[in-house]
């Protein structure tokens, strides 16, 4: 286990030193009070409280953000060590390739839990000072931290395969965009547009729900959406929501980052030093 | 019982054979050199003993289990080539991790560290370190612990003078306490006087395995012999023993091994005409360009 430590903390020390903790804290920070600024119009007209409608943004936003700055961290963990050239000697050190990959993980997850949480706070805090009533929104709220932090670790995880896989940081990097692009922007347009050619067949009420669920990204937000009515009404796959149950969507975002760090477990073990 | 045993250790990449049946032994307390060309195998041979690339045929055994073994990585050190590191970190913070990753103290970071002569940059970070710094940090975490075996390719690359002549001095200590050495190099004078023995790989095959006197013995190369002249009997001294004149007052000799006694009597008996001799026996390059040109395959 102090092993495993060891490795976070270089890793969180080197990460510290690139300003990379410094990065994904500010545009986690940003991104939110942009939003929150932005999502104040409609807090009237909806009736929900303000911190509620506050998720609702902050879902939306995190489906895109959140993966990106976790493919972002973890795309040159492998990838830069063989690189740098400084893998040969870590693997001669009394430790396994997986517990290696958990080092990383967690100061990875660390990072990640603290540009989550100052970004949500800061948007929760404006909440909460311009609507009294918006302590209302706060289990969402603390849902929606917990989950963003599971989809996090998901790509994490899957930052690393990928990292693995491609052995060159240039590689990686593009593989791990080519991977966002694919799984958080174009796999919702080619699930929109087989369902419209589908018109309501076996494909939408049998398949569809399933490819949903599948994608970590989708489950996320299905999850959030489907566990707070208020939000629900702002979002729009509402009748997606409804129509998967939410345990469904969490076991989803539950198994992903198992998943992820199996896959990346199985690509490390095939890097040859 | 051998901290390290070869036996007829086969790798091929491809077409290539990189080690073709290599089989030699390493003692605790004993220091091995492993010379040959770029391309020998080498770094393929350290890999494998490391475990970290597998081997096709023949067995390793280190420390007497299998290489990569856990337990064995907990009592194997290693150095490898052109040896790298993350360039954010300090050589302090650098040395930490490894001492916890070998569940030693990190209080012993500092001693380690001014033990290669790096106590003055230890705050720095290894981005701003020069090529020997940055192999010093790697000679220091190569004494983290007590290990048993220590596999160092290329160590004194970048070293200054005074820094490999430490640093042998280092490892004649680590010997002494029954540490297991094999170290591969290009700088053949330093090898010939620290090592107990000498292993010579050319294209993948074990061509030498011996102490450096018994190579001598074994190749039988010409012994060389100066003698340097009065003045203006330099001729009559050539003539005389036989040799080549060169530069004035110097007569080369070459003959094999066997005369060596023979040669100097007779050298002895033209003391009156000869200033001073110089007897230069077969050096370790002279070896070891015989002992490679030897494969043919």
């Amino acid at each position: 286990m102090n092993a495993i430590l060891a490795i976070s903390a270089a890793e969180f020390r080197i990460a510290f030193r690139n300003r990379w903790v410094a990065i994904a804290i500010a545009m986690m920070a940003v991104f939110s009070l942009v939003l929150t600024g932005a999502g104040s119009a409609p807090t009237g007209t909806l009736g929900a409280d303000r911190l509620s409608v506050t998720v609702a943004s902050l879902t939306s936003l995190a489906v895109y953000l959140v993966p990106l700055v976790a493919l972002l961290m973890s795309f040159d963990a492998i990838a830069g060590e063989v690189e740098r050239g400084t893998l040969p000697l870590m693997l001669t050190y009394p430790l396994g390739r997986f517990e290696i990959l958990l080092g990383k993980f967690i100061a990875h997850l660390l990072i990640l839990s603290l540009a989550v949480a100052i970004g949500y706070g800061l948007a929760a805090g404006a909440a909460i000072w311009a609507d009294p009533r918006a302590s209302a929104g706060f289990p969402a709220m603390l849902r929606l931290f917990w989950t963003s932090l599971l989809l996090g670790a998901a790509f994490v995880a899957i930052g690393y395969a990928i990292s693995s896989l491609a052995r060159r940081p240039g590689a990686a990097a593009g593989l791990a965009i080519a991977l966002w692009l694919v799984m958080i922007v174009l796999y919702d347009l080619g699930l929109l547009a087989a369902v419209v050619a589908d018109d309501g067949g076996r494909f939408t009420t049998r398949i569809f729900p399933w490819l949903l669920v599948g994608n970590p990204a989708d489950a996320f937000r299905l999850y959030n959406l489907a566990a707070s009515e208020a939000t629900a009404a702002a979002a729009g796959i509402g009748a997606a929501a409804h129509a998967i149950p939410a345990a469904h969507a969490l076991a989803s975002i539950l198994l992903w980052p198992l998943l992820g760090l199996g896959l990346a477990a199985l690509a490390f073990r095939k890097v040859t030093p | 019982m051998a901290s390290l045993t070869l036996s007829q250790l086969t790798k091929t990449f491809g077409a290539t054979h990189a080690l073709r049946d290599v089989s030699f032994t390493v003692a605790p307390g004993e220091r091995v050199a492993l010379l040959g060309h770029n391309g020998a195998g080498k770094s393929t041979l350290m890999k494998i003993v490391l475990g970290l690339i597998a081997h096709d045929g023949g067995d390793v055994q280190v420390l007497g289990a299998a290489p990569g073994d856990r337990a064995v990585r907990r009592q194997v050190a290693y150095l490898p080539e052109n040896v790298a590191f993350h360039p954010a970190l300090t050589g302090l913070e650098q040395l930490c991790t490894y001492l916890r990753l070998r569940g030693q103290p990190v209080r012993d970071a500092m001693g380690l560290l001014e033990r290669v002569g790096l106590g003055h940059a230890a705050k720095r970070r290894i981005g701003t370190y020069s090529k020997g710094m940055r192999q010093r940090v790697g000679l220091a975490q190569a004494l983290i612990g007590t290990p048993r075996l220590l596999v160092l390719d290329e160590p004194t690359s970048g070293l200054d003078p005074v820094s490999r002549r430490d640093f042998y001095a280092t490892l004649d200590g680590l010997a002494a306490d029954g540490a297991s050495i094999l170290l591969s190099s290009h700088a053949l004078t330093e090898v010939e006087a620290r090592t107990d023995r000498i292993v010579i790989l050319s294209q993948g095959m074990m061509v030498a395995n011996a102490s450096l006197a018994q190579l001598r013995q074994q190749a039988a190369l010409p012994i060389q012999m100066q003698v340097c002249a009065r003045k203006g009997v330099a001729d009559r001294v050539a003539s005389s023993l036989g040799g080549v004149r060169f530069n004035g007052s110097t007569i080369n000799l070459s003959f094999p091994p066997d005369q060596k006694l023979a040669r100097l009597s007779q050298v002895t008996a033209l003391a009156d005409l000869v200033k001073d001799v110089d007897v230069i026996p077969p050096s370790l390059e002279d070896l070891y360009s015989h002992f490679s040109k030897q494969v043919r395959i």
